[in-house]
């Protein structure tokens, strides 16, 4: 299974999970993971998900994505997992 | 599983510390293309280009996304082209138009540059590498894309020094044809000793003879994420700086190992090789003067400069080597002044001298490179300061080349601007006391002997 990585960084304000995970289900993109931490007032999540069962292809995900995260002023990226794979384990 | 700390990490590299792949470049062989009619030639080539490339900034783009990981250069080198046109070409003018050609296909494709109007003459010329030679004032200040390198030099045979000399007279009269431009031209123009087959960074890179058909090669890069490993380690010796330097190399490879592969794979043309060289750009904290700075020197160029640059070029190549199965390319660091923020100001204050970089060059690859001098240095006295890096190359093994940009009109202290990711740079003496008589003499400098290491 191929995973994929979403990162979340900015502000901390209400709703960020929530609206993150709505459009996820939406997509049935499937979290397998959450892990976040508050560093300074600024929110840092990653989320460890699913994509295979999702009609919308790679690209359009992480594009949809990036633009909710404009609309409530944090970054939300989205990278497959296989370069953290590469670069951390050996 | 990863965790949040080790994603942290690679995305602070990418966003803050400008870790990028700096270049895939595909090698594409044009020796099927040789026919002896020159419009047929031409027109071989730009077939082939534009379909074995047709995939390939599309391919890296898509890369780019998956990974958020930034491609910044997609590259295409070939087959030197002194040996594609030796059948068709008759007149110098006959080779410059096959530049022209490859400028169109590298239009075509969408790449940043394509490498290969190369002449490989380390023992002698051809006729036909003669008029190439002769035709790079004209093909590069009538292409925006085409690089051109010559190798006149190896450990094995020695330095062509009638070649040496003819490339003293073409850099310059490459500079008065781009006069207009700031003596552009003479940026994409090379001379080198020992040159790779595989080297993917421009402007020496040509696709060799012994390579095979199609290739992809891939220049990864990262002098800021090493800078900033190296900032949480001040103070400490030097097990712990090399061992922080050959970790951070570690990870920085191992993302281009993953980026090639996928390259490969995608276009369906074999991986060849990575090349571990720490490339810097004028961007800020994108320098190799910065990790040098670190390392303890106030400024490179200062006393100590040669060593560090040695430790860290050795330890980028230690990490890095593990990190991928094939490695090869120049593989050290850069040290190019105009597209490096930290080397432009060092020269500026006054610590760094042609001499001194001249030196560095004994530790770490490449040799003098955007290196922007005074545009009425005379003829022999390029081709002088090529024999010397020549010689340096030739005797220590290792691949060593000139990128020296006369710009004419201007004098020591002038600025000059050549934009993007060449930069500018200040222009730096040169030391005028002749060396016509030893250019002059013409011929060849024999092959070193391989024992007596001294």
């Amino acid at each position: 299974m191929k995973k994929t990585i979403i990162t979340v960084v900015g502000k901390d304000t209400v709703g960020i999970i929530a609206k993150v995970c709505t459009y996820l289900a939406n997509n049935r993109v499937n979290i397998l993971d959450i892990s976040q931490t508050i560093v300074s007032d600024y929110f840092n999540m990653m989320m460890i998900v699913d994509m295979n069962e999702s009609a919308k292809p790679f690209d359009v995900i992480a594009d949809e994505l990036t633009q909710i995260g404009e609309e409530i002023g944090v970054i939300i990226k989205c990278q497959r997992e296989e370069i953290f794979d590469s670069m951390h384990r050996i | 599983m990863i965790n949040i700390y080790e994603v942290a990490e690679t995305n602070q590299m990418i966003e803050k510390e400008n870790l990028d792949v700096r270049t895939i470049t595909l090698g594409i062989s044009l020796l099927d293309c040789i026919d002896t009619d020159l419009e047929k030639l031409k027109s071989n080539i730009y077939n082939k280009i534009t379909s074995v490339a047709k995939d390939l900034v599309k391919t890296g783009k898509e890369i780019e996304k998956k990974y958020a990981i930034p491609i910044v250069n997609k590259r295409i080198s070939i087959t030197p082209i002194a040996l594609i046109g030796a059948s068709a070409c008759k007149t110098s003018d006959d080779y410059a138009s096959i530049a022209m050609t490859l400028d169109e296909a590298a239009k075509e494709v969408g790449v940043n540059f394509i490498g290969g109007y190369s002449a490989l003459v380390s023992k002698g010329m051809t006729v036909s590498d003669e008029l190439l030679i002769r035709s790079i004032p004209k093909a590069l200040a009538s292409t925006d894309r085409v690089c051109s390198s010559i190798n006149v030099g190896s450990t094995k045979t020695g330095i062509n020094m009638d070649a040496v000399k003819l490339m003293g007279q073409i850099i310059k009269e490459t500079a008065v044809y781009t006069a207009d431009r700031d003596s552009l031209g003479c940026a994409k123009l090379v001379v080198l000793c020992n040159a790779p087959d595989d080297n993917p960074f421009m402007a020496g890179a040509f696709h060799g003879v012994t390579e095979a058909d199609a290739i992809i090669n891939v220049g990864v890069s990262g002098p800021g994420v090493v800078k900033t490993a190296l900032e949480k380690v001040r103070g400490e010796n030097f097990e712990v700086l090399c061992e922080t330097i050959k970790k951070t190399a570690f990870k920085v490879t191992r993302v281009g190992q993953l980026v090639a592969k996928e390259a490969s794979e995608k276009l369906g043309i074999p991986f060849g090789i990575i090349d571990l060289s720490l490339a810097p750009t004028p961007a800020v904290g994108d320098s190799v003067a910065d990790i040098l700075h670190e390392i303890g020197v106030e400024y490179p160029g200062a006393p100590g400069t040669t060593a560090a640059l040695a430790l860290l070029n050795d330890q980028v190549k230690k990490g890095g080597v593990m990190a991928s199965s094939y490695v090869g390319g120049l593989s050290g660091a850069f040290i190019p002044v105009s597209e490096d923020q930290g080397m432009i100001n060092a020269v500026e204050v006054g610590a760094l001298t042609i001499e001194k970089l001249e030196a560095m060059t004994c530790v770490c690859s490449v040799g003098l490179d955007m290196i922007a001098v005074p545009g009425d240095v005379k003829d022999t006295t390029l081709s002088g300061i090529i024999a010397d890096e020549m010689a340096i190359g030739m005797i220590n093994q290792k691949t060593t080349a000139v990128r020296i940009i006369p710009v004419i009109g201007k004098k020591v202290g002038d600025i000059v601007e050549f934009g993007g990711l060449l930069g500018y740079a200040p222009i730096m003496a040169v030391n005028s006391f002749a060396c016509d008589e030893f250019v002059n003499r013409g011929g060849r400098i024999p092959a070193p002997i391989h024992s007596f290491k001294n």
